[in-house]
This record gives C-alpha cells, sequence and structure tokens, in this order.
C-alpha cells in the first residue's frame, strides 16, 4: 500500500519553549488502522494537529496525500482538509448549531446540494444512536452524545483521513465498541484511521492496527517502522516480561 | 426540492452558521447616527451648491446703471439719454429705468419717509440684462460706452454684490462635503472595529469551520453579509431621520419668506446623491467587513 502520510524529522515547539515533538518520523500506509498512544503530555495532540493541518512544524517535512504541505501555499490547505476528518478530543460542537447541522456541516462546507445533505446526517444521526436528537443543541446534549456528534460529523463526508483524538473517552462501552465498528467499516471502505487513545483494550479489538507509541515527544520506535499490531506487541511485551 | 427551493435552504443553512441576531454589538446603531449626520451634511452641501449655482445663474447676465447727478432734471434727462444708449448696446438684452417709486420702497427702511421728499439726491436706476455670453467683458464694454456719454454713469455688475457671499456658501458647500467624506471614513472604521470584534468572539466557530475545509472568501461572506444587513438597518434608520428633518427644514426655509433662503433648494440630482448615501454606506459597510475578515484569516493557517 502506499504511503498516505510521510513525517521525516519533524520537530514541533511552541514559541521558545524546547520541542515538543522531536525528530519523528513515521509513514502511515492508505487504508491503514493506527492507535497513537503515549502518556499525557507526550505530544500526541500536537501530532495529530500537524496531521489535520492545525499547525506547521517547525521543522522536518510532512506530506500528505503525496504532497509536502509543510510548503503548500495557505490557499491550497481547504482542499487538503476536506479530505481529512477529524475528531476533537474536546469535540469543538458549534454551539448555536443543532446535532443535525453541526453533522451536515463538511457537507455544506463541501458544497453538497441542500437536498442530498438530509439522508446521510439522518442515517449518521440514526448510526451514533442520536435518530432523535437531530434538533438539539450542543448544551442539551450529554458530555457521551456530543462525542457521537462530533464523530458524526467527522466521519460524514467519507474522508480519506480520520484523525480522532480520545474518541471513545466519554462513552460506555457498548457505544465505544459501535463507534470502533463505525471506524472499522469506513476503514474496510479505504479510510486510514488514526486514533490517539489510552485505551489498550479497545486497541486490541482492531485486528491489523498498528500502534505508535509517543514518549515525550519522541516516537518510541525510532526507525518509523511500525512492525506490531497491538495485539503482537502486546504478547511481545508479555514475552519480554517473562 | 426545485432548483429555488433549494437554494434558499442552502442560504439559510449558510446563514444559520453565524448565531442569530447581530453580530457587531452596537454597530447599526452607531451606523444610523452617522448616517443621520452625512445625510444633513450631504443636504447642506448639495443645497448650498444648488444656491450658489442658481445665484450666479441669476445675477451673472445682470447689471444695475446709476445715474449720479444731484440736480433731479439733468439726472432725468441723463437717465433717459443713458437709456437709449443702453438699448441700443449690442451687449444690453433689455434694459429698464426702476420706478422712483420702487427705489423709494427699497430706501425707505434706512431713509425713512423724509429723506424722501426730493431734498436727498437718490441716484436714477436703470436694470440692465446682458446678452448671453462673457459677462465681465460686456461690462467692461459697457463701462467704456458709458464713459464716453458721462463720467456721471456708474455699472454695477450684479454678480460682484454676491461674490463674498458666494464664496461663503461655497466654502459651506464644501466643509459639508468634506463632513460627508469623514462620515464616510468613520463608518469604515466603525465596522472595522465591529467586523474584528465579530471575528474575534466567533474565532471557535471560525477556527472549526477552517479545520473542515472552509475557505477564507466562505467565511468572510458570513461576516460581510450579516454586517452589510447591520449596516442596512442603522443606515435606513439614520437615513429616514434624516430626510424627515430635511423635509422640516425646507418647510422652515420657505416659511422665512427670504429669497436668499429659498434658492437653498434640492435639485432632483441631490435627492438622488442623497438616496444613494444608504446604498453606498451598506456596499462600504460589507466590503470594509469582508477585507477585515479576510485580512484577519489570512494571519492563521
Amino acid at each position: 500500500m502506499s504511503a498516505i502520510v510521510q513525517f521525516e524529522n519533524v520537530g514541533l515547539r511552541y514559541g521558545l519553549d524546547s520541542e515538543t515533538l522531536s525528530d519523528v518520523s513515521f509513514s502511515l500506509a492508505s487504508g491503514g488502522f493506527y492507535f497513537l498512544t503515549g502518556a499525557s503530555g507526550a505530544g500526541k495532540t500536537s501530532l495529530l494537529k500537524l496531521l489535520y493541518l492545525a499547525q506547521r512544524p517547525s521543522r522536518g517535512v510532512i506530506r500528505l496525500f503525496g504532497e509536502d504541505v509543510v510548503t503548500l501555499p495557505r490557499k491550497r490547505l481547504p482542499g487538503f482538509r476536506r479530505r481529512i476528518g477529524v475528531v476533537f478530543q474536546d469535540f469543538r460542537l458549534v454551539p448555536h448549531l443543532s446535532a443535525y447541522d453541526n453533522i451536515a456541516l463538511p457537507l455544506r462546507v463541501a458544497g453538497m446540494k441542500e437536498d442530498e445533505v438530509d439522508a446521510p446526517v439522518a442515517e449518521m444521526l440514526n448510526w451514533v444512536g442520536l435518530g432523535d436528537r437531530g434538533d438539539a443543541r450542543p448544551a442539551t446534549l450529554s458530555g457521551g452524545e456530543q462525542q457521537r456528534v462530533a464523530i458524526a460529523r467527522a466521519v460524514i463526508g467519507r474522508p480519506e483521513i480520520l484523525v480522532a483524538d480520545e474518541p471513545t473517552g466519554n462513552v460506555d462501552a457498548d457505544m465505544a465498541r459501535r463507534l470502533l465498528t463505525l471506524f472499522e467499516a469506513l476503514n474496510r471502505l479505504g479510510t486510514t484511521v488514526v486514533v490517539a487513545t489510552h485505551d489498550l483494550p479497545l486497541m486490541a479489538q482492531v485486528s491489523g492496527a498498528q500502534m505508535m507509541k509517543l514518549d515525550k515527544g519522541r516516537l518510541a520506535d525510532p526507525t518509523g517502522t511500525l512492525r506490531y499490531p497491538p495485539r503482537a506487541r502486546d504478547d511481545q511485551d508479555r514475552g519480554e516480561g517473562r | 426540492m426545485s432548483g429555488r427551493a433549494e437554494r434558499k435552504a442552502a442560504t439559510a443553512a449558510r446563514h444559520r452558521l453565524l448565531p442569530g441576531g447581530r453580530v457587531a454589538g452596537p454597530m447599526p446603531w452607531i451606523i444610523a447616527i452617522m448616517m443621520f449626520v452625512t445625510v444633513l451634511a450631504a443636504a447642506a452641501g448639495l443645497g448650498l451648491g444648488a444656491a450658489v449655482q442658481s445665484m450666479r445663474a441669476d445675477l451673472a447676465g445682470r447689471a444695475s446703471v446709476q445715474v449720479v447727478e444731484a440736480d433731479a432734471q439733468t439726472r432725468a434727462a441723463l437717465a433717459a439719454q443713458t437709456l437709449r444708449a443702453l438699448r441700443a448696446a449690442p451687449e444690453v438684452r433689455s434694459a429698464d429705468p426702476v420706478p422712483s417709486a420702487v427705489l423709494a420702497d427699497q430706501l425707505r427702511p434706512w431713509l425713512g419717509e423724509e429723506a424722501l421728499n426730493g431734498d436727498l439726491p437718490v441716484p436714477a436706476l436703470i436694470d440692465v440684462m446682458l446678452t448671453p455670453g462673457d459677462a465681465g467683458t460686456k461690462v467692461d464694454r459697457l463701462r467704456q460706452r458709458l464713459a464716453a456719454l458721462s463720467p456721471k454713469l456708474r455699472v454695477d455688475p450684479h454678480a460682484a454684490f454676491l461674490t463674498p457671499l458666494a464664496g461663503l456658501l461655497s466654502a459651506l458647500g464644501l466643509l459639508a462635503l468634506g463632513a460627508v467624506l469623514l462620515m464616510m471614513l468613520a463608518t469604515a472604521a466603525v465596522v472595522v472595529l465591529a467586523a474584528r470584534g465579530a471575528h474575534d468572539s466567533h474565532r471557535g466557530t471560525i477556527d472549526v469551520l477552517h479545520l473542515m475545509g472552509s475557505t477564507d472568501v466562505q467565511i468572510a461572506r458570513l461576516f460581510q453579509r450579516r454586517i452589510g444587513l447591520d449596516a442596512l438597518m442603522g443606515g435606513a434608520l439614520g437615513f429616514s431621520f434624516g430626510i424627515f428633518v430635511i423635509l422640516l427644514i425646507g418647510l422652515r426655509l420657505g416659511a422665512t419668506g427670504s429669497e436668499l433662503l429659498a434658492a437653498i433648494t434640492l435639485p432632483w440630482q441631490g435627492w438622488l446623491i442623497l438616496v444613494a448615501l444608504p446604498v453606498a454606506g451598506v456596499l462600504l459597510a460589507t466590503l470594509t467587513a469582508r477585507w477585515t475578515v479576510l485580512r484577519a484569516l489570512g494571519r492563521t493557517l
């Protein structure tokens, strides 16, 4: 499979602080399923920000869809962003829009005709179990419901890359499983999925997924080769422990 | 869904991206006040300009010839001779003696009844209407012609009497138009501040839209439309009140009975310019909002 994301010696520094990310190099295959893990403050969210083009790195090269996005002119970024779905850790739902309108947002931004918006949004609302809450504003939804709206919004446009920052943090185990199933379904349709999570059991449920571990801003596997699916890595860790 | 309904639904959905109501705080009220002052200043400028033009048109081709002779009989004879000479002159379209009764009426407020009983030598006056063309040259030629007739004849072009007044009115008119320009600049400045404030207070929504692939122009359109509507509301209010006041002032000017004040009228082109002011205000606000938001967005990734 061809690489859809390539990081080469990427460093990220906020202001004059020390580097949040240092010498990060990896490559994600198109259609792969990846977990990004690491302790709090390891740089997971910063790495995801680089991935969904909310930030440019201080150094290094990032290639998305085969193009260097570090030097990409600003006016071309929207086209790239439309190919990436993002589930933010803090959901970032638009507070004055209903759940329906929040989910419809990527379709409308992409210029989809209004009569084509209704069916996929209704389907997505039903899928995340909020079929009867379409008119509800985010403030009236629970944390878990907001998270489901955020996930529905991220996936509705069938993005080529789906980036999710702790997407199951506020939902129960059953819903977490359903959301993961949705991610896997999207992944089977060709979407490259990158999920930042602490939830090891969740990672273990996705066969064939690979894991990247960040430790103090550095990728734990410095070769950038993601050789071990989570289950295999767990087994290996147990083997090494014996 | 029909094409029209489709467009309507899409537009409504786009408009929902910013919260309902006004986005720019008290901006409509500030624009209403500025539009009110702008309309008054523009009306003053246009009215004074029209008055100056009308005055110049009325007076440029007119002059008075004074026959300054103390002896009444000699004065009457010289006036008759002068009248004949004027009527024969090619520069003159018409020449009419001012009747002594009219002259007496005009002098009475200053000299009183006693002064007009014949003891005081009052010059004879002849009103002259010049033929069309350069009035200054014609008056000079007339002076030469009458100087040959008698040294006791004076030619006074009417335009000369009102030159200082016309200059003052012109200056006031220009000042009013300058005030209009300053108001427009101030409007743009208010919109810049309002658009920046609106941009800052909706930064969260803008960030989300950006990360979903909205272009700067898509986002700027949301703000320019909303600020344009706010400006339309404020502009319409200020304009309506301004026109109301102008009509009231017009009635008052008419009631004074003064020829000079009555000359301050708005021609139809002036009304058109006044009507164009709120339209220009809305356009200015919309473009300024677009420019401001695009500039602010340009500073982000």
